[in-house]
């Protein structure tokens, strides 16, 4: 069957199966930051945000996003101007063998979107879908601990809409 | 060079290097690279736990339209081998096939099927017929030396000890008259502990796709930690010559030593080299829980000896450890329990070790973090403990009397090495005073070890408090080889080439620190290629804590070469003496007439104009010890008196690793150790039905730490200097995954004031016991 997606800004149509998940269409069109890590749901390497939301992409068929509008971590930033959130796990060093990083820097960014300010143990709890084996997490939640202290300073965040 | 070196470049947190690729999500990893046109590959793992196969028939699948190829063990040669990725001689038994007519395990890979797509490939796996003679599996690992069931009766395999008693592998060493030591003490313990079977889990499963290059030669790209061992390994299998094998290693997502095992490349190579086509497999999480590697799970008993002060006479530690379906690591493994955990006790006037490695019908055990030292660890700080208990003393200080301090030694390093002999070392860094020190203090122990436990109950619920010291090693003395080249280029930056592995740990990083510093530029100047089997210089690969001291030591020698080249080049243009100059500011000097020249300048007219060459080296690297980092840790938890649940709160490590090379980094792997190693604790243990089938391998059932369940991690680095490492360092990615089992299990005694000696410890027998239960 055919759907429509918008990728990354980018209209276009697909054709896919009617038992697809958006993981695997996103992989096979070419979209590789979308990890497939657990085959069932649980460790959150294939967030992507689904109309600004963040969602597991494994768990998503590819036909039930038509008409919607998804985002990957290729969309996010590039070489020459990185997201806030890239910018923050770059600063903190955050990211070791970096699997997991596509997966939490989206949930991050939906984070950002979604609250004014979290607490640490607030943002523990809402990142908990995202696992990651290597860094024991506590730089990573120190990395998103400073993306919501910098912003109560006043510094903007200057994504781009 | 003293420790109040002024570095530039080393102990400074620089930026991953390979990290900006990393957060923009750019295509790095083995899968992503994978061409498009692969066959898609995938594997017919048997239901029984042990099976001989009467006959396969693929003639259904074979047939079909889109499946390229479908190989089972009829269509390969017999070649027995070991899947460990280790240096050769090879320590495992060679026990295994690539396609084998028995099965030892369910999950064992019975055929292999190549597809135009994956719908085909799994079709194709439903249509292949296998007739079985089932078998009684043997399941128990205690039961395993009664030898009613054999699984290793193919006349093929070689080293195994003793095949009819399922051991793959038995060790013995004694110093001095331990049992006599032992009996004649006035304080005696004499516990037994047991590991269980958790598993590495790398977020990125195991992953490889293979093609044939321009010259038909086999290229291999894998998601291993061992590159060279690969290619080796692929060579015995396919019957290749290794120069026509390229195995290259892109970014991973993890391995921990699970991809120490060269376990699905032969797979993918196999394929390619029958149809000649570029093929891919990616395990599942399933088949990556059970298919590739785990840890081995061992009864540790521990005999010790001591006076009515604490002091230790003697210690004894027996290992029954359960290598599963294939011996892979399972004599190395097993050594390390004793070797990398007795010497820290090395006030004793007697000790013993000893090991039976045994086979049972269950997944295959192999390298894992640590690598035997957990489970020693376990059962060893845990017999200390109990000593304290028995002396109403603290466990803290029992130990720290007893440990090893700087300038001595232990008999056991010259005798235990991995699998063989090892070398005499005498502890020329060790700080491990100052970490307990530190961490006693940054964790309150005193305080909390008078106003937790039993007696102080608030709300239904007690916390408790527990220590464990730990030692590892840096990497195999005299056994570990790494080389690395450097070229230069004309605009003054360097081209790194090491065979090193970086499987996420850093290590492309902290080599490019050591060269940078080395030559006195900045980190950006040094561009590092790593782990491809054509283009970079030999290296054992990412294991046995190697890679700082051992491939950093490779990359140290090689820097000092190339500056040496750089001021000899310089003399040359200067006319002038050697002694006269020195590098700085990526130039260099001559601090009498006052002239200089900038590397870009030099590297430039050395091409073009002046006595034309490239300037690079190649140098390499065997340790003659294996400098030990040290460790104190602390752990505090809570424990609901009504459930039996138990929460970490906070567990705090303190670490001697020498200089860190990257700080930042190097903290980080002493944080995801003690992650892994709290996640054993708690709840992490694959778990098998009466027949062998596996209970929970998926990531929903076999649980692991998310980020907001596991209480607070602190981790701090004392530093020393070890003479013998590159800028003083030595090792750290392992150490962290020691100490937090066996911390769990003391904290839990000044809890509760109940001993458990088994893991994971689950709330249901934790409330059993507080209810007075034998459990």
């Amino acid at each position: 069957m055919k759907i429509r997606l918008t990728i990354n800004g980018t209209p276009g149509e697909f054709d896919v199966e009617p038992g697809m998940i958006l993981l695997d269409l996103l992989r096979a069109s070419g979209f590789k930051s979308v990890k497939k890590g657990c085959d069932g749901a649980s460790c959150g390497s294939c967030t992507v945000l689904m109309d600004g939301r963040a969602v597991l992409s494994c768990g998503i068929l590819a036909a039930h996003a038509n008409g919607c509008a998804i985002q990957t971590l290729e969309g996010l930033g590039s070489d020459l101007q990185l997201d806030p959130v890239q910018k923050a796990f770059l600063d903190g060093n955050a990211f070791q063998c970096g699997f997991c990083a596509p997966g939490l820097i989206m949930s991050t960014r939906e984070l950002l979107d979604r609250y004014d300010s979290l607490s640490r143990e607030q943002i523990r709890k809402h990142l908990s879908g995202n696992l990651c084996r290597c860094t024991g997490y506590e730089a990573q939640i120190s990395a998103v601990e400073k993306l919501f202290e910098q912003r109560k300073g006043g510094v903007q965040d200057v994504r781009e809409p | 060079m003293s420790a109040n070196h002024d570095f530039k470049v080393v102990k400074h947190s620089n930026e991953k290097v390979d990290l900006k690729s990393l957060v923009l999500g750019k295509p790095v990893f083995t899968d992503d690279m994978a061409p498009a046109n692969a066959l898609v590959v995938k594997l017919l793992r048997s239901p029984h736990a042990h099976a001989r196969i009467r006959s396969i028939d693929c003639s259904l699948a074979r047939e079909m339209d889109d499946v390229e190829c479908v190989l089972t063990h009829e269509d390969l040669p017999r070649i027995p081998f070991t899947r460990a990725g280790q240096g050769a001689p090879e320590p495992s038994p060679y026990d295994a096939f690539l396609l084998d007519k028995k099965v030892r395990f369910v999950g064992d890979v019975v055929a292999v099927v190549a597809a135009r797509d994956e719908k085909a490939a799994n079709r194709a796996l439903k249509k292949i017929q296998v007739d079985y003679e089932v078998l009684e599996p043997l399941l128990d690992f205690r039961k395993a030396m009664e030898g009613n069931v054999v699984l290793h009766d193919e006349k093929e395999a070689e080293n195994v000890f003793d095949p009819t008693k399922n051991i793959a592998a038995h060790y013995t060493m004694e110093i001095g008259e331990t049992d006599r030591l032992i009996e004649e003490s006035e304080v005696k313990v004499d516990v037994t502990y047991y590991y269980p079977k958790s598993q590495q889990v790398p977020l990125e499963p195991h992953a490889a796709f293979a093609y044939l290059d321009e010259k038909s030669r086999l290229v291999v790209v894998s998601s291993t930690q061992v590159p060279f061992h690969a290619r080796r390994i692929l060579s015995r299998i396919l019957q290749l010559p290794p120069g026509k094998i390229r195995v290259i290693k892109p970014r991973i997502g993890g391995g921990f030593g699970a991809k120490q095992g060269v376990i699905i490349e032969g797979y993918v190579a196999a394929v390619t080299w029958k149809t000649g086509k570029p093929a891919r497999l990616v395990l599942s999480r399933e088949e990556s829980l059970i298919g590739t590697y785990t840890r081995h799970d061992t009864d540790v008993r521990v005999r010790l000896g001591a006076d009515k002060t604490g002091k230790l006479n003697a210690l004894d530690m027996y290992v029954l450890s359960n290598t599963g379906a294939y011996g892979d690591h399972a004599l190395t493994v097993a050594m390390v329990c004793g070797s990398k955990t007795l010497p820290l006790y090395n006030k004793v006037q007697a000790v013993r070790f000893s090991t039976d490695v045994v086979y049972t019908n269950l997944p295959n055990a192999g390298a894992y973090r640590g690598y035997g030292a957990p489970q020693g660890l376990l059962a060893l700080d845990g017999a200390l403990d109990e000593l304290a208990q028995k002396l109403d003393m603290d466990p803290l200080y029992i130990k720290e009397r007893n440990s090893i301090r700087e300038k001595e030694s232990s008999p056991i390093f010259q005798i235990m090495g991995e699998g063989r002999e090892g070398v005499e070392q005498i502890v020329q860094s060790c700080k491990l005073d100052d970490c307990i020190a530190q961490g006693k203090e940054l964790f309150g122990w005193q305080v909390k070890r008078e106003q937790f436990g039993l007696a102080h109950p608030k709300d239904g619920k007690v916390r408790g408090v527990g220590c464990a010291l730990a030692m590892q090693g840096s990497g195999i003395p005299k056994v570990d080889m790494a080389s690395a080249t450097i070229k230069m280029n004309d605009d003054g930056s360097f081209n790194l080439l090491v065979g090193a592995t970086d499987l996420g740990t850093g290590s492309d990083t902290v080599l490019s620190q050591i060269a940078a510093e080395m030559l006195q530029v900045p980190l950006e100047m040094v561009h590092i290629y790593s782990s491809d089997t054509d283009t970079t210089p030999f290296d054992v690969g990412a294991y046995a804590s190697s890679t700082t001291y051992v491939s950093g030591n490779a990359v140290w020698k090689t820097a000092k070469k190339v500056k040496e080249h750089i001021l000899q080049a310089a003399a040359e243009l200067f006319d002038c003496d050697v002694a006269q100059l020195h590098i700085q500011d990526q130039g260099v000097h001559n601090s009498s007439t006052g002239e200089s020249i900038s590397y870009a300048q030099l590297c430039t007219q050395l091409f073009y104009t002046f006595n034309q060459r490239q300037i690079a080296a190649t140098e390499s690297f065997v340790g003659d010890e294996s400098p030990m980092p040290f460790m104190a840790s602390f752990m505090e938890i809570e424990v609901d008196l009504r459930t039996g649940e138990v929460h970490p709160v906070e567990t705090v490590s303190v670490v001697d690793c020498g200089t860190p090379i990257n700080p930042k980094l190097a903290l980080g792997q002493v944080e995801g150790a003690t992650l892994q190693g709290l996640g054993t604790a708690f709840f992490e243990e694959l778990t098998f039905d009466s027949r062998g089938k596996p209970t929970n391998a998926s990531l929903f059932r076999y649980k692991i730490f998310d980020r907001a369940s596991y209480g607070k991690i602190t981790a701090r680095l004392v530093e020393s200097y070890e003479p013998t490492g590159p800028f003083g360092a030595k090792s750290v990615s392992e150490i962290g995954i020691d100490t937090p089992t066996v911390a769990l299990l003391n904290a839990l005694f000044h809890a509760t004031g109940i001993r458990f000696r088994s893991l994971p410890v689950r709330p249901e027998t934790i409330l059993k016991a507080l209810k007075g239960e034998n459990v």
